[in-house]
C-alpha cells in the first residue's frame, strides 16, 4: 500500500501517538511495581472511587468528535460546529470531575503527591493524562473558535480527522489508566 | 565523472549569489529557515562544536590520568567534566549530528522538494539547539540558591539516589533533567519527521524496496527513537516530581526504588547506542559500494538485518545492571539476548565484506575511513559479547574495560563513519574538493591516535582500574597504560586539526567538485552541488536501486534485472 503526501499528518500523529504511549507506558509501569508498596496510608481501596460518570463523558466525547469528522468531510458545517461543541463539553465534564475527586483525595483523605508513594504514582499518572486531555481541550476549543469564525470549511476535513485520532489516543489511554487504577491495583 | 555529467545536465547556481548579500539577511535567512539542507547544516555544525567542547573535555580527564596523582583537576571538576563529556557526545554530538545527516540527505536521496513537516522541522532543531544551551548555561547558572555545585555531576546516567535533592543540592542536576527534556522534545520531533518522510514523501518509482539503504537504515532509528527517547523524558520527569514536589519515586526511604531508574534509563540507553550507530551502518552501506565498484551486497539481508538490531535493541537494557545483583533468570535472559545481537550484526559486518570482495577498491579517505570501522567494529562487537557474558561482567563492570568497549564502538565504529561520510558529501554540500593529502594525513594521525588510546584502555580495565576515579596510587601497574592512552589524544587532536584545516581551506579554495565526483548511484548526485533550493527541477523517476547507474549506463540499466 503506497503512502502519498496526503497521509502524511496521519502518520505524523501515528509517530506523535507511538512515543507518548511510550511515556504512558513508563509510568503505568512505575504505578503497577509501587502498587502496595507504600509505608503509610490512605491505600487505594480505602479512598478511590470508580469515576463512572466522568469516564463515560469521556468515552463518548470519542463518539462525538467521530460524528464532528463525518459532518466535516460532508460540509455540514452546523452539524460539525454542534458536535464539536460537544465534544469539548464532555472532556470539559471529565476534567471538573478530576479536579473534584483531586480535591476531595487532598483536602478530605489527606492524600497528596508527597505524602506517600500511592500519592506520587497516583498523581503523577492520572495528572499525566489529565495533562493530555488539557492539552486536547485547548486544540480543540481553538478548533472552535476559529470554527465560530468561519473559517473551517469541508477542505479541512483530513487535518480534523488527524486532530481527532490525538483525541481518541487521549481516550484509549484513559482505558488503560481507569484499568490500571481502579481495577488491578486497587 | 565527464561521462556522468554528459548525461545529467549540471543546472548552474552561482555560488556567488550567497555571498552579494548583506549579512544581516544572510544570517536571518539561516535563523528563520524551514528548508531541509540549511536546518541539516545548522544541526551537523552544532555536533560539531559541541564535539570540540566535548572532546577539549575528554582531552583535560586524560590530562588528569597521564600520571597518578596528578593535581591538574580537582575531584569535583573532574565529575563535571566526566558527566559533560558523557552527555554532550550523546546528545549534543551523536544525535545532531546524525539527525543533521538525516535531514539533508534523506529528502534528496527518495527524491523529495523537502521533508513531510518544514516548519516542524525547523521547531525541532531549535528545542535541541536550546537543550544543548540550557546544560551549557548550567556551568554559569548551575550554583542555584545553595552555593554548591555548578555544571551537573551526577554521571551521564544520573543514577538514583545521588540525584535526590539531599546528595545534588542546588540546580546542577536540574539544568541536566530539563537540557535533556527539551532536547529531547527535539528528537522526537525530528524523528517523527524523518519516519513520515521516508513513508509519504518517495518520488514516483520509489518503493521501499529501491530506496537507498541510508533512508532505510534511518527509518529504523528514527522509528528507535521515538520509543526510546520517550521513556527517559517519563524518568526525568519522574525525578522532576521527586526533586521538587516531594514525590517518591526514587526515594528508598519512602519504600522508592533506586533500581527502578537504572530500569528505565537503560530502557533508554541501550537502545540509544543503536539509534547512534545504526546511521553509522547507513554512511557505510552507501559509502563501501560505490568505492567498491559494486552494488551492495545482500540488500535485503542488510534491511532485514537491521530491523532485527533495532527489535532486539529493546529488549537487552539490563545487560548494564549485571553488577546490581539480579535473579539468575534475568542474567540468563539479558546475557542470551545481548549475544543474539551479535548475529545480525555479523551478518552486516559479512554483507559489506561481500561487497568489497572482488571489487575495483579505491581507496579514498572516504573508504580508508569505512574500512577502519569494519576491522574496529569488529573488535567493539567482540568485547561486547565477552561484556555480555554476566559473569564476566561481574569482574569487568564499571571498569575501564567497559569505558574502552563503548569507545571502540563509538569512536571506532560512529565517528570513523562521521568522517568518512563528512568527506563523502561534503563536495555535495559545498560544491568543492577537499585535498586528499590533508585527508589521509587526518585519517592516518587519527587512526594512530585512537589506537594508541582505546586499544591501551583495555589493559588498566583488566588490572582493575575503576571508571570515573580522578585519580590513582603509583605501583598499581597502571601508570604506563595511562600514559600511552593520554598520549594517543595527542594524535587523535592533531588529525582533528587537519581536518579542520582541509574543509576551512576547501570551503574557500577547494577545486569544484562537480555534481557527481565520486560516480555514484543515488539520487543526491544527480542534482548540482550545492543542490537548489528546490532539490530537483523536474521530479525524479526511478525504476531501480541504482538510479543514476540507470541514467549514465542506458544501454545497461540496472532495471532489467529486478
Amino acid at each position: 500500500m503506497p503512502l502519498g503526501h496526503e497521509m502524511r499528518g496521519r502518520v505524523g500523529m501515528w509517530c506523535l501517538i507511538a512515543a507518548e504511549s511510550a511515556i504512558f507506558s513508563i509510568f503505568v509501569v512505575a504505578y503497577l511495581y509501587y502498587a502496595g508498596k507504600s509505608l503509610n496510608g490512605p491505600t487505594p481501596r480505602e479512598v478511590l472511587h470508580l469515576p463512572v460518570f466522568d469516564s463515560i463523558c469521556l468515552f463518548s466525547s470519542s463518539f462525538t468528535i467521530v460524528m464532528a469528522e463525518r459532518a466535516v468531510a460532508q460540509g455540514k458545517m452546523r452539524f460539525f460546529g454542534i458536535w464539536w461543541l460537544l465534544t469539548i463539553v464532555l472532556g470539559a465534564i471529565f476534567i471538573v470531575g478530576t479536579a473534584r475527586e483531586w480535591y476531595h483525595l487532598i483536602y478530605v483523605d489527606g492524600l497528596t503527591i508527597s505524602s506517600s508513594l500511592f500519592g506520587t504514582t497516583y498523581y503523577s499518572l492520572v495528572g499525566l493524562h489529565a495533562f493530555h486531555v488539557i492539552a486536547g481541550l485547548t486544540g480543540l476549543s481553538i478548533i472552535m473558535i476559529v470554527t465560530a469564525l468561519g473559517q473551517v470549511k469541508q477542505e479541512h476535513a483530513s487535518r480534523i480527522e488527524v486532530f481527532a485520532m490525538y483525541w481518541h489516543f487521549v481516550d484509549a489511554v484513559w482505558v488503560v489508566v481507569l484499568t490500571v487504577v481502579y481495577f488491578i491495583a486497587i | 565523472m565527464s561521462n556522468a555529467e554528459s548525461v545529467l545536465k549540471p543546472m548552474t547556481v552561482s555560488p556567488a549569489r550567497e555571498h552579494t548579500r548583506p549579512l544581516f539577511d544572510q544570517v536571518h535567512d539561516w535563523i528563520v529557515t524551514v528548508d531541509h539542507k540549511k536546518l541539516g547544516l545548522m544541526y551537523t555544525l552544532y555536533g560539531i562544536v559541541f564535539l570540540v567542547i566535548g572532546g577539549l573535555e575528554a582531552t583535560a580527564m586524560r590530562i588528569q590520568l597521564a600520571i597518578p596523582n596528578n593535581h591538574f583537576l580537582s575531584p569535583q571538576t573532574f565529575n563535571q567534566l566526566f558527566t559533560m563529556h558523557g552527555t554532550t557526545m550523546v546528545f549534543l554530538v551523536g544525535m545532531p549530528l546524525l539527525f543533521g545527516f538525516a535531514n539533508y540527505l534523506v529528502p534528496l536521496m527518495i527524491g523529495a522538494r523537502d521533508m513531510a513537516f518544514p516548519r516542524l522541522n525547523a521547531f525541532s532543531y531549535w528545542m535541541s539547539a536550546m537543550g544543548g544551551i540550557i546544560l551549557y548555561f548550567s556551568f554559569i547558572g548551575g550554583s542555584g540558591l545553595y552555593g554548591a555545585g555548578g555544571a551537573p555531576d551526577v554521571g551521564w546516567f544520573a543514577y538514583a539516589p545521588l540525584t535526590s535533592p539531599a546528595f545534588s543540592p542546588g540546580h546542577s542536576t536540574d539544568y541536566w533533567i530539563i537540557g535533556l527534556l527539551v532536547s529531547g522534545v527535539g528528537s522526537i520531533g525530528t524523528a517523527l519527521n524523518v519516519v513520515t518522510t521516508v513513508l509519504c514523501m518517495r518520488c514516483p518509482g520509489m518503493t521501499l524496496g529501491r530506496m537507498p539503504l541510508f533512508a532505510w537504515l534511518n527509518l529504523v532509528t528514527s522509528s528507535l527513537v521515538l520509543i526510546v527517547i520517550s521513556p527517559l523524558t517519563a524518568a526525568q520527569i519522574m525525578l522532576l516530581i521527586d526533586r521538587y514536589l516531594g514525590g517518591h519515586f526514587f526515594d528508598t526511604q519512602a519504600g522508592g526504588s533506586a533500581v527502578i531508574w537504572m530500569h528505565f534509563f537503560w530502557i533508554f540507553g541501550h537502545p540509544e547506542v543503536y539509534v547512534l550507530i545504526i546511521p553509522g551502518f547507513a554512511f557505510a552501506s552507501e559509502i563501501i559500494p560505490v568505492f567498491s565498484r559494486k552494488p551492495i551486497f545482500g540488500y535485503a539481508i542488510m534491511v532485514a538485518a537491521t530491523l532485527s538490531i533495532g527489535f532486539l535493541s529493546l529488549g537487552v537494557w539490563a545487560h548494564h545492571m549485571f553488577t546490581i545483583g539480579m535473579t539468575s533468570y534475568a542474567n540468563a535472559f539479558f546475557t542470551a539476548s545481548t549475544m543474539a545481537i551479535g548475529v545480525p550484526t555479523g551478518i552486516k559486518i559479512f554483507n559489506w565484506l561481500g561487497t568489497m570482495w572482488g571489487g575495483k577498491i579505491r581507496l579514498t579517505v572516504p573508504m580508508l575511513f569505512c574500512i577502519a570501522f569494519l576491522f574496529q567494529f569488529l573488535i567493539a562487537g567482540l568485547t561486547g559479547i565477552m561484556l555480555s557474558a554476566s559473569p564476566f561482567d561481574w569482574q569487568l563492570g564499571n571498569s575501564y574495560f567497559v569505558v574502552a568497549h563503548f569507545h571502540y564502538v563509538l569512536i571506532g565504529g560512529l565517528v570513523f563513519t562521521i568522517f568518512a561520510a563528512l568527506y563523502y558529501w561534503y563536495p555535495k554540500v559545498t560544491g568543492r574538493m577537499w585535498n586528499e593529502t590533508l585527508g589521509r594525513w587526518h585519517f592516518w594521525l587519527f587512526l594512530i591516535g585512537f589506537h594508541l588510546t582505546f586499544d591501551f584502555m583495555h589493559v588498566p580495565g583488566v588490572l582493575g582500574m575503576p571508571r570515573r576515579i580522578y585519580t590513582y596510587e603509583a605501583g598499581r601497574g597502571w601508570e604506563v597504560w595511562n600514559m600511552i592512552i593520554s598520549v594517543g589524544v595527542i594524535f587523535q587532536i592533531a588529525g582533528i586539526l587537519f581536518w579542520v584545516v582541509n574543509f576551512v581551506w576547501a570551503y574557500f579554495k577547494g577545486k569544484p567538485a562537480g555534481n557527481d565526483p565520486w560516480d555514484a548511484w543515488t539520487l543526491e548526485w544527480s542534482t548540482s552541488s550545492p543542490p537548489p533550493d528546490y532539490n530537483f527541477a523536474k521530479e525524479p523517476v526511478v525504476r531501480s536501486r541504482r538510479p543514476l547507474w540507470d541514467l549514465k549506463h542506458p544501454e545497461d540499466p540496472d532495471w532489467k534485472y529486478e
